[in-house]
């Protein structure tokens, strides 16, 4: 195999990874807000715009990790940058 | 496939391009400005007031109640940036059902002039807030050893901004193109509509989160023993 194919196959088998693995950890993180903001909720219920406020602000949070995985598997799919110096150096062009 | 609207070229001369993140952004500049501009022209106090006034004191009160329910005590002298960054990144998301129009905010040049503009605009009301003392010696706190790890966390707080809403906006995108190619009939249009769901929630968290990082600014030691005084 050349270097080409080793690249183009470490990108595409690392751009899953990433996404997989990086988004176990915010869907167990946004679980565990989620159910205890809904049972903080259950037991106080006039603190609910508080709760909601900072729950949507916290899941934002959790969620720009995933986010994050979501846009270097992107790039490594789209916009990746060793690929583009392996086209720029290949013979013939 | 498009990654951003920075692919996008209307217009090119030179080295001088007009792609779609430049054009959509002054688009939606233009909407706004001469929008408000227009509504703005004849307000009225009486009872009897045009529709349009009403829709704008609802926005503004809205965001105004916001702000204040974030820790910032005086919301006026806020409202003009925080408004802004909250009313641009929704209009541009929800401009998305325009056919042929892209959010300008899934260009990472977008969110990361946003993003910089909080970057300055926070020592700014800090400075404002406290004197420049006052607010370097926040740096300092709660003791000398955690200066670098505060510069680095308004450091990086400022690439989480930008790259949360960029991410956020260019995975709608990106799924709504990727969705059109496997099932062109339905899916679309509910993934769009969640798409809106998702803008409108990022604008909010974009303006509070600026809003928090500006009220953590403001808010010193000093008038943390105000506060406690009050009480």
């Amino acid at each position: 195999m050349d270097n080409m194919t080793l690249i183009a196959i470490a990108s595409i088998v690392t751009a899953g990874l990433t996404i997989a693995l990086g988004s176990i950890g915010p869907a167990l993180g946004e679980g565990r807000a989620v159910a205890t903001a809904l049972s903080s909720l259950a037991q106080q219920p006039d603190a609910a715009t508080t709760i909601t406020r900072t729950l949507f602000v916290g899941l934002a949070m959790i969620e720009s990790i995933a986010i994050y995985c979501f846009v270097v598997s992107m790039i490594l799919v789209f916009a990746n940058p060793f690929w583009n110096h392996v086209i720029a150096q290949a013979p013939g062009k | 496939m498009r990654l951003s609207p920075d692919e996008m070229i209307f217009w090119q001369q030179g080295f001088l391009k007009l792609n779609g993140t430049i054009v959509f952004t002054w688009g939606l500049m233009f909407v706004l400005a001469v929008g408000s501009k227009l509504i703005t022209r004849n307000l009225s106090t009486e009872l009897k007031r045009s529709r349009w006034q009403n829709l704008l004191e609802i926005v503004v009160t809205g965001i105004e109640k916001q702000i204040e329910d974030v820790g910032l005590r005086h919301p006026k002298k806020y409202i003009g940036f925080l408004g802004t960054l909250f009313l641009f990144v929704a209009i541009a998301s929800l401009c998305t059902v325009i056919p042929g129009y892209e959010p300008p905010t899934g260009s990472l040049s977008t969110t990361a002039a946003l993003a910089l503009c909080v970057l300055v605009a926070v020592p700014f009301f800090g400075i404002e807030a406290q004197g420049l003392g006052g607010y370097l010696k926040s740096y300092a706190e709660p003791t000398i050893i955690m200066l670098p790890f505060n510069i680095i966390s308004e450091l990086s707080r400022t690439l989480a901004l930008a790259v949360r809403l960029f991410g956020n906006m260019m995975s709608g995108t990106m799924i709504l193109a990727i969705l059109l190619t496997i099932t062109p009939f339905i899916f679309p249009i509910a993934m769009s509509a969640l798409g809106l769901l998702i803008g409108m929630v990022q604008a909010y968290i974009f303006s509070i989160l600026a809003a928090v990082y500006i009220a953590a600014a403001t808010r010193g030691r000093k008038s943390t023993a105000e506060e406690a005084h009050d009480i």
